[in-house]
């Protein structure tokens, strides 16, 4: 399971910057997070799953890279709060979008921004957390994917 | 004419409104979630609302459903993330006149707003 989903994220990433940004982004390999491990770089959000699955999306990028990427959505002058609004936004649309495959019982809550706090994996119980790294004009940034199927999934 | 835009991304609030800037419409207002953009729809009486689905407080889809039940005539575009056809099709049959996935251009925007008017 963990593949397949981890294929869906890539090519939602890939979409919203082939979209957005007339595509450049380089997808690293993912790799399993350890607990407690230090994955915020700077700007981050993050998407609550329910239904059928358990668990959470975060998205998170420096602020350079949300700089870099703010006249792409009509944005000419950098801002620290439009950077938390876009990190928020780019959440929302790779876990909305992955809905095409993981289907409606993918339920998604509005973004929670963590803004210069701290971003820390927490494994869940019997929950991995997936980290895929993405690399857009030399920016770094990551998914992160912890979601497990509910126990009330068929 | 005028639109109502409703999204709780003020990113996404702006860009369509930039998207519409072309002079197609004398009045633009906004509204963050759906329980707003009911209470504008009533004062504002938009010719054309786009609708993001997944709001705090009440989400686009009841919003639409709301609307539509005071006036059956409005013209509501769904502009969501949410990829899987079952919302889709969940949107058209409470009554929306068309859907836009996010990501958005703003050709892809214009495109649907040409197409809800033309129809």
């Amino acid at each position: 399971m963990e593949e397949d989903i981890l294929k869906i994220f890539a090519q939602s990433v890939t979409r919203y910057f082939d979209t957005i940004a007339d595509g450049g982004a380089a997808l690293g390999t993912p790799y399993l997070g350890s607990d407690n491990e230090a994955a915020g770089l700077g700007f981050s959000a993050v998407i609550g799953i329910t239904g059928l699955y358990r668990g959470n999306i975060y998205y998170t990028a420096p602020r350079e890279k949300l700089n870099a990427l703010l006249p792409h959505v009509g944005e000419s002058v950098p801002d620290d709060r439009l950077c938390a609004e876009l990190v928020g936004e780019i959440a929302n649309t790779i876990s909305g979008n992955a809905r095409e495959h993981l289907g409606g019982g993918f339920m998604i809550s509005t973004p929670f921004i963590l803004e210069g706090r701290d971003l820390a994996v927490h494994t869940a119980k019997n929950a991995a957390c997936y980290i895929l790294p993405v690399s857009w004009r030399q920016h770094p940034s990551r998914v992160l994917i912890s979601i497990q199927k509910s126990p009330d999934a068929p | 004419m005028k639109l109502l835009i409703v999204d709780d991304s003020l990113i996404m609030r702006r860009a369509i409104e930039r998207c519409v800037s072309n002079g197609r419409f004398d009045e633009v207002r906004i509204a963050s979630n759906g329980r707003l953009a009911v209470e504008e729809f009533t004062r504002f009486k938009p010719d054309v609302v786009t609708m993001d689905i997944t709001m705090p407080e009440m989400d686009g889809l009841t919003a639409v459903e709301l609307i539509l039940r005071s006036n059956p005539r409005a013209t509501i575009l769904v502009v969501s993330a949410l990829a899987d056809k079952a919302t889709a099709v969940e949107a058209i049959k409470r009554g929306a006149s068309g859907f836009l996935l996010k990501p958005i251009t703003i050709e892809s925007i214009q495109e649907a707003l040409d197409d809800i008017l033309a129809n």
